[in-house]
């Protein structure tokens, strides 16, 4: 299987922060299996995650992207198969260096301000300055005091973002977290996940849209039926896809 | 009806001059109910909470129990803190039968089961709402409940009030353990019952009225409440 990732280990990003603790990346995922109700959701996935850039999984409905990435992220016991992050175990330690933004934004019913420092009282940080830089960064600012139930929905996935990155993840999981939202909105968010990827956090991103992947992706895992058919760097994926199903599906047809 | 319109009349007129004996059976209600909800509330809350947001063998089970104490009728609940706060009985020695004290037991038994099976509920439908984004966040177990009372607490408030117009105006359990005695236990459902038989329309009316006001004002405040909550959209 290709390894796509491998371009961006070498480098150093402008940017990165010196982490005292070790690495959580690179992901090895080894024969990874998930079966629901007697049906295999994930059947027999190998991957590798390198340390940065933006990773796009995509795969028509029903490919298993968001099971994949739940199982990544530890949400998800595997029926079989290995994960390790940075050579170790999916632990705690290890999770609580991931953050998750989910297609539907799950927003504290509080205000803006509070959905920020709650993550950033769960990591031991009471920094109202950076909370207000956090804002200032997702363009949330004016909208601090606000309860986070009255933003838009552009607004309201940003909020997620900038409280998944409150906690200075490694690796940040998008799962269609722009599904739904007018150009403006997904601009906004695009900005914020490339400014993300800039200061080194390991960006995997599921979508459908596959103008969002061009703009975005460093490299492309695509997935079918539970399986990843292809993995390329996205200039590759995109021109010259390699299986019939990407084929298919960035052609706009069915993919059987 | 005469006698009717004349009790009508003598009861607002002891409402109008804060008659010192209407007043006080008014405050022991007030306070006794009151400090009845307080620890109901810190009994129930946790633990409507934690039954809210656990999944174990026999939740089920302990959900329908909880569910049917919600029920428990006020004579039984009352005969049970009586016995047990009688001379001859394990909580004896404490004196407490007869006193305030033993109300509010007799209450707080008696509305702990509604504000945990209610906060229960409220709970473990925001913690559905909330649970995938504190795994994705490792969100710990204290914080997570902290995180969802605090969350929930204009429907926990309601919830609260829920029981504190339960306790007010109960009549069986207080009258058993409390005595009904002038001065020390009598509070507005005893009293309206012990005047009512004596035929002191008056005072039972005005007690009722009073009673019915504190209902309203219970119903306004929950009313106020949910408005706030939804305007704000914290509901």
């Amino acid at each position: 299987m290709l390894d796509a990732t491998a371009r961006y280990e070498g480098g150093d990003v402008a940017g990165t922060q010196a982490r005292e603790e070790p690495a959580v990346l690179p992901c090895e995922v080894r024969g990874l299996c998930f079966e629901a109700g007697g049906d295999l959701i994930i059947d027999n996935v190998d991957l590798t995650l390198g340390s940065t850039g933006i990773t796009v999984v995509m795969g028509p409905n029903g490919a298993g992207k968001s099971i994949l990435v739940r199982l990544l992220h530890g949400m998800l016991e595997p029926s079989a198969g290995d994960i390790s992050w940075g050579g170790r175990g999916l632990c705690e330690e290890t999770r609580r260096r991931q953050a998750m933004v989910f297609q539907t934004p799950v927003l504290l019913r509080r205000s803006v301000e509070a959905n920020i420092a709650f993550a950033l009282r769960l990591h031991g940080e009471n920094g109202q300055v950076r909370c207000v830089r956090i804002l200032d960064e997702a363009g949330l600012a004016e909208k601090a005091g606000q309860p986070a139930r009255l933003l838009s929905g552009g607004e309201r996935q940003r909020l997620a973002i900038a409280r998944a990155l409150a906690a200075d993840p490694e690796v940040l999981f998008l799962d269609e977290a722009t599904a739904s939202l007018d150009p403006a909105s997904v601009q906004a968010i695009e900005e914020v996940v490339q400014s993300a990827r800039d200061r080194s956090v390991k960006i995997i991103f599921i979508t459908h849209d596959i103008g969002q992947a061009r703009r975005l992706a460093d490299d492309v895992v695509f997935m079918h039926r539970g399986r990843i058919v292809e993995r390329a760097p996205a200039g590759k994926f995109f021109d010259n896809p390699s299986s019939r199903e990407a084929s298919d599906y960035l052609a706009g047809r069915i993919v059987l | 009806m005469q006698d009717f319109g004349q009790a009508f009349s003598l009861a607002f007129q002891l409402l109008w001059t804060a008659d010192a004996d209407l007043m006080e059976i008014i405050g022991l209600s007030l306070r006794v109910s009151l400090t009845a909800m307080a620890v109901s509330c810190a009994i129930a809350l946790p633990v409507g909470a934690a039954l809210g947001m656990s999944r174990f063998r026999g939740r089920g089970a302990a959900i329908i129990l909880l569910n049917a104490l919600m029920g428990l009728p006020p004579v039984v609940v009352g005969l049970c803190v009586y016995l047990m706060l009688s001379r001859a009985g394990p909580m004896g020695e404490l004196g407490l039968l007869y006193t305030p004290t033993a109300m509010i037991i007799a209450q707080s038994i008696l509305i702990t089961p509604i504000i945990a099976a209610l906060s229960r509920q409220v709970i473990e439908d925001l913690h559905s709402e909330y649970a995938e984004q504190f795994r994705s966040m490792c969100v710990p177990v204290h914080t997570a409940v902290g995180a969802l009372l605090w969350d929930a607490r204009y429907s926990l408030l309601t919830v609260a009030l829920a029981g504190f117009g339960r306790a007010v105006a109960e009549v069986g359990a207080v009258i058993i353990v409390g005595g009904n005695i002038a001065h020390l236990t009598r509070v507005m459902t005893t009293a309206i019952a012990l005047e009512t038989s004596k035929g002191d329309l008056a005072l039972a009316l005005a007690l009722g009225m009073v009673l019915l006001l504190i209902a309203l004002a219970v119903n306004a405040v929950v009313m106020a409440l949910r408005m706030t909550a939804t305007r704000y959209a914290y509901a």
